[in-house]
């Protein structure tokens, strides 16, 4: 192979200027990507738990399940309020009966009777689906029947859905259950019909404390959005990369 | 070629057939990728059936909040509003409206002890907004008795019990 003296030069040229461009250089971006990058869908449903002004009345889980026809008396449902006594000896317990459903209307805990002055601190926390941004229980459906809506929430197609379970398995925050009456998996939707029609949810409608509350995250003069931005809040299981949208305003460590 | 050779191409190939046909006619036109992630993880969690969005949002509103009961109940909302018991919704203890008066015609009255006492059954809870609320210990404050027989569950206000 023969290589004169200019066309040596002209490739160590050529060369150079190649291998100076940066990898990203060549990065194509997929269609979706070009096109998020162009037009964005300007709603991202969050929520906001304030625990220190929950009382634990449960009616937030009595009003779930009666606008979202979760059967009353079988013991499934898409919200629950959890109560913690943290004694001072450093033990703590949990409960949860019906999910919350009556309220907490009895000092006992799990049969146990706790005297006040042993207690250090004591709280309720609701819980619900996460509607996470990375959401697991996606992501393991094997037939398209659960997904994620351009507004971030995680909905279940009743009339898709095998009801292999995968989902509820998947869940860290055991957020999901299989329907009894349409046997089907089951999960907390924001009350979608009632969000998409400019209503708050049922429990936030029903939370008598403002201890729930539901917000636009892509807007900023949201009053929820600006309390996640400005406050100290914290998300449950953060360690699991789901990225969760509940936060939680008082969240102790040993609310799992 | 031997015709024992392409017998079985044959036969899998009728079988792929089949079932693309089958497919095309059981699967939903409007199944595929519908989301828009910054991250591109289109496939991985917005794969579903477009109608599946439209399916949740018909879903039946029921409880309608304290201003649909003030169409009608204009008075009792208005002596609600001017007490403490402001902060509630007449559905909470009434149940939820639906389509009321069509269906239900009637909302239930409930006059149990337990719908207090989910507030106010005395829990000692530091930490909690729980403690600072009126409470009272339900087995020693004239136990089987209403708490609506001397309490306006409307207007609670102990000044202005009857």
């Amino acid at each position: 192979m023969s290589c004169s003296r200019r066309d040596f030069l002209r490739r160590s040229i050529k060369g150079g200027i190649a291998a100076s461009l940066p990898l990203s250089a060549f990065k194509f971006l997929s269609p979706a990507q070009a096109k998020s990058l162009v037009r964005e869908s300007g709603l991202r449903w969050v929520f906001l738990v304030d625990t220190t002004k929950c009382v634990g009345c449960g009616l937030c889980v009595k009003a779930c399940k009666l606008e979202n026809e979760v059967p009353y008396d079988v013991p499934v449902t898409r919200t629950w309020v959890e109560r913690y006594v943290v004694t001072k000896d450093g033990k703590f317990h949990a409960d949860s009966p019906m999910g919350g459903r009556d309220g907490f209307t009895e000092q006992k805990i799990d049969e146990q009777e706790i005297p006040p002055e042993e207690i250090a601190k004591a709280f309720f926390v609701p819980k619900l689906c996460n509607q996470c941004e990375n959401p697991a229980c996606v992501q393991v459906c094997p037939v398209g029947a659960t997904f994620q809506t351009p507004e971030g929430v995680v909905l279940v197609d009743r009339t898709w859905c095998i009801g292999c379970a995968y989902c509820i398995m998947a869940c860290p925050y055991g957020a999901r259950f299989f329907h009894p009456v349409y046997r089907v998996a089951e999960k907390c939707t924001f009350c979608y019909h009632r969000i998409s029609k400019g209503m708050k949810t049922a429990c936030v409608q029903a939370c008598p404390f403002g201890a729930r509350q539901i917000g636009n995250f892509k807007d900023e003069n949201d009053p929820v959005t600006k309390t996640i931005l400005t406050q100290r809040v914290a998300v449950l299981k953060d360690e699991y990369g789901t990225k969760p949208q509940v936060y939680y305003i008082g969240l102790d460590s040993n609310v799992r | 070629m031997k015709n024992h050779v392409l017998r079985p191409l044959w036969a899998s190939l009728a079988i792929v057939a089949l079932v693309l046909l089958v497919r095309s006619v059981v699967v939903p036109k409007d199944f595929g990728i519908h989301g828009n992630r910054p991250d591109g993880k289109n496939f991985t969690f917005t794969f579903h059936r477009l109608g599946a969005i439209d399916d949740w949002k018909k879903f039946k509103v029921k409880y309608r909040g304290k201003q649909y009961c003030e169409e009608c109940h204009e008075e009792k909302v208005a002596e609600n509003m001017s007490s403490k018991h402001r902060i509630i919704q007449c559905e909470n203890c009434h149940g939820p409206a639906i389509d009321h008066p069509d269906n239900p015609e009637t909302l239930a009255i409930d006059r149990s002890r337990d719908l207090c006492l989910r507030c106010h059954a005395d829990l000692p809870y530091p930490g909690s907004h729980r403690g600072d609320l009126p409470a009272i210990d339900p087995e020693e404050h004239n136990p089987g008795e209403a708490c609506a027989d001397c309490h306006n569950p409307h207007n609670p206000n102990l000044e202005d019990m009857e």
